[in-house]
């Protein structure tokens, strides 16, 4: 048997320098005459461990990691091939407890094999769930999705099949499902991940949304900072239209369903559902008011189900093993698992996906390990650049939609940036305003101007300036910016200005006062 | 210097790709993509014919190049160097990342070097925030960037 040898090619891993790892271990070969098989898999998510190498075993597979091109002489040596010791020895990949702690219903796949492999994908269980949604009526498929309690994983947290009934129940000669892959939050990758390591289980689950709801075109809108995405998506398309997993009779049914993949042009605020409409058409990314929901006037103002990547990726595994099997997992009213992505300054970073309900001490302390730097956490960012900063003290909230609305922070994306003690509050708070200046769409006031004198207040803040009253100050223009944005950036640009003021009061004290402090 | 096209030049390769897109369901971004892989920018000649082939005014084509950040109104240097400057890179250090470039660049955010062989800009964001802080070099990734990683940036950029 030749040996196989695989080496992560999603970006984390490039980043990482796997393309260099690839090489040393290419030239290894060479040099000792050894005939293997390198393929290119995505990465299982533990970023800490990449680039992680693995090689397929008579007793499984074996990884490595983080493996350094330096390394790789001496795995030679230490026989890596039929999974010999070495110090960057880490055993079988589903037994490292970082990725052994998770139960993987979305990211089943990820990771494991070749992304545009379509024989490795429905070896591994893929293309089931349209098998069945094929042979079902549309009604039925929406009625599964429902009841499977799937909710937006972009961040709104909308049901994912209460959207679709209503773009089903919505007569018109055209419809189309548009995935929202503009994940411009920082901390997260999840779609990234996805779209690099596990392509088809997203075009599968944009068939199913078409089948389900009439809808026979689909347009997946990626930004333009994840040009390997890109590439994988428009790749996998085509793969996926050759075998007729796409085209007019998907998998030999009636049913015809076609897909395109678009490119962003670096604008944040286009994540933003209507926006990303208005910029798919061709015009500025600027929001649209609602009422029309898209489900009724979306795209070129035909009834349109926007959901997110890991929303329609979760599609698959529901429609394959039942409404049930994915409900079982959760709690309260967020139902199945959740791709809680760990970054910042945190030492064990990397995808976790779990059901909801584990405590953000929890993913921080446990999974996590505490931050990178080895200092103690200070706060912690849920939810991507709108999202809230967590002291230590609300560590015991649950991961759950509802328990983070009632401590005023969301869960978003579920993106998670963690922060050592020498991270500056205040700094944070104004970071956020100027996020928020740097992409408003200008469309509404409260975000176009209200960002901006956010940042100057909180400079005077800064400069100790008539403390009490600017505070009060940014304390209502965060309130009119809360409550009067059309949409979610200047909406709830409000959560890590005020989380950040309400934690951590001691870094808004006037600046002679925190310079004597320290 | 890079030698500019004439405008008739712009106007005719303008056309073509648009000829070519203009099929496409919404054709605007992607033709502007087009553009700036053909040019490194997108020529103000580029956008009457534009606006003529998509039956658009020019306000309108005018108001969605400037309101995306990366449609460029003239063109980058050689290399174009992206730090990521979001929330999860600057937990680890994003600031002072950026500061040491800027300095040993001799440029700023938005700024192109004066021998044209870089342009630096922050990003909000590549994805690869448990790799923090992070960067772009002509479309390659950086992560975990410390100084020795610099130093091999700059050193590209230079070359």
């Amino acid at each position: 048997m030749i040996p196989r040898i695989y080496i992560p090619g999603d970006s984390g891993s490039l980043a990482l320098g796997a393309e260099k790892v690839a090489k040393a271990i290419r030239a290894e070969l060479a040099e000792r005459g050894i005939e293997a098989k390198i393929v290119r898999n995505g990465s299982r998510g533990a970023y800490f461990l990449e680039p992680m190498v693995e090689v397929a075993t008579a007793n499984g597979r074996v990884a490595y990691g983080p493996v350094k091109p330096a390394d790789v002489k001496s795995l030679f040596d230490s026989g890596f091939l039929t999974g010999g010791h070495h110090k960057r020895w880490l055993g079988a990949p589903d037994k490292i407890p970082f990725l052994a702690k998770q139960t993987r219903l979305t990211f089943a796949r990820c990771g494991i094999n070749d992304p545009l492999s379509l024989d490795a994908y429905k070896s591994l269980g893929g293309l089931k769930g349209l098998q069945n949604a094929v042979a079902m009526a549309p009604a039925d498929i929406v009625k599964q999705v429902t009841d499977s309690g799937l909710r937006g994983r972009g961040g709104a947290g909308f049901p994912t099949g209460i959207k679709w009934k209503t773009v089903l129940d919505t007569t018109s000669e055209r419809k189309y499902i548009v995935c929202n892959a503009d994940e411009g939050d920082s901390a997260t990758f999840a779609d990234r991940m996805i779209m690099e390591g596990d392509p088809f289980v997203l075009i599968e689950g944009m068939t199913i949304a078409g089948i389900a709801t009439g809808a026979t075109k689909g347009f997946v809108y990626i930004r333009s900072e994840y040009p390997h995405a890109v590439a994988t998506m428009n790749k996998a398309v085509e793969i996926a239209r050759k075998a007729g997993v796409l085209g007019v009779n998907v998998l030999g049914s009636p049913n015809a369903f076609d897909m395109e993949i678009r490119v962003g042009a670096g604008a944040y605020v286009c994540g933003e559902e209507t926006s990303l409409l208005n910029s798919l058409e061709g015009k500025r990314g600027v929001v649209r008011a609602k009422p029309p929901l898209p489900a009724i006037q979306g795209l070129f103002g035909k009834p349109t189900v926007i959901n997110n990547v890991i929303s329609l990726a979760s599609v698959p595994i529901i429609m394959d093993k039942g409404a049930a099997f994915y409900k079982d997992f959760g709690m309260g009213r967020s139902r199945g698992t959740i791709p809680i992505q760990i970054a910042g300054n945190v030492r064990n970073g990397g995808l976790f996906e779990t059901a909801f309900g584990l405590t953000l001490g929890e993913i921080v302390d446990d999974i996590g390990g505490g931050t990178a730097t080895g200092r103690p956490v200070k706060a912690v960012q849920v939810g991507g650049p709108l999202g809230a900063y967590f002291p230590r003290a609300l560590f015991d909230t649950p991961f759950d939609y509802e328990e983070f609305a009632k401590r005023d922070g969301l869960i978003g994306h579920a993106g998670i940036t963690v922060f050592d003690d020498t991270a500056d509050m205040l700094k944070q708070a104004r970071f956020a305003m100027e996020f928020c200046a740097i992409e408003s769409c200008g469309k509404c006031t409260p975000c176009r101007i209200g960002s901006t004198r956010g940042i100057e207040t909180i400079d005077r803040l800064a400069a100790g300036i008539e403390p009490e009253k600017n505070l009060a100050l940014v304390t209502d223009l965060c309130n009119t910016m809360k409550f009067g944005s059309l949409c979610a950036l200047g909406g709830f640009t409000p959560y890590p200005v005020m989380s950040s003021i309400t934690h951590f009061p001691e870094d808004f004290k006037p600046a002679p006062a925190r310079v004597a402090a320290e | 210097m890079t030698m500019q096209p004439a405008s008739t030049e712009i106007a005719s390769r303008t056309a073509a790709i648009i000829q070519e897109m203009k099929g496409l369901e919404g054709p605007l971004l992607p033709i502007l993509h087009e553009i700036q892989e053909e040019f490194g920018h997108v020529p103000q000649a580029a956008l009457p014919v534009i606006a003529d082939g998509l039956n658009l005014s020019r306000a309108e084509v005018h108001g969605v190049v400037t309101f995306y950040h990366d449609f460029r109104a003239r063109p980058a240097g050689r290399h174009v160097l992206k730090l990521c400057q979001a929330e999860a890179c600057q937990s680890m250090g994003s600031d002072a990342v950026a500061a040491k470039i800027k300095q040993l660049l001799g440029i700023g955010f938005h700024e192109t070097s004066r021998d044209g062989s870089v342009t630096l800009e922050p990003v909000y964001c590549l994805g690869l925030c448990a790799c923090s802080p992070s960067a772009m070099l002509d479309g390659e990734v950086i992560g975990r960037l410390d100084d020795e990683k610099i130093d091999e940036i700059l050193a590209e950029v230079r070359s």
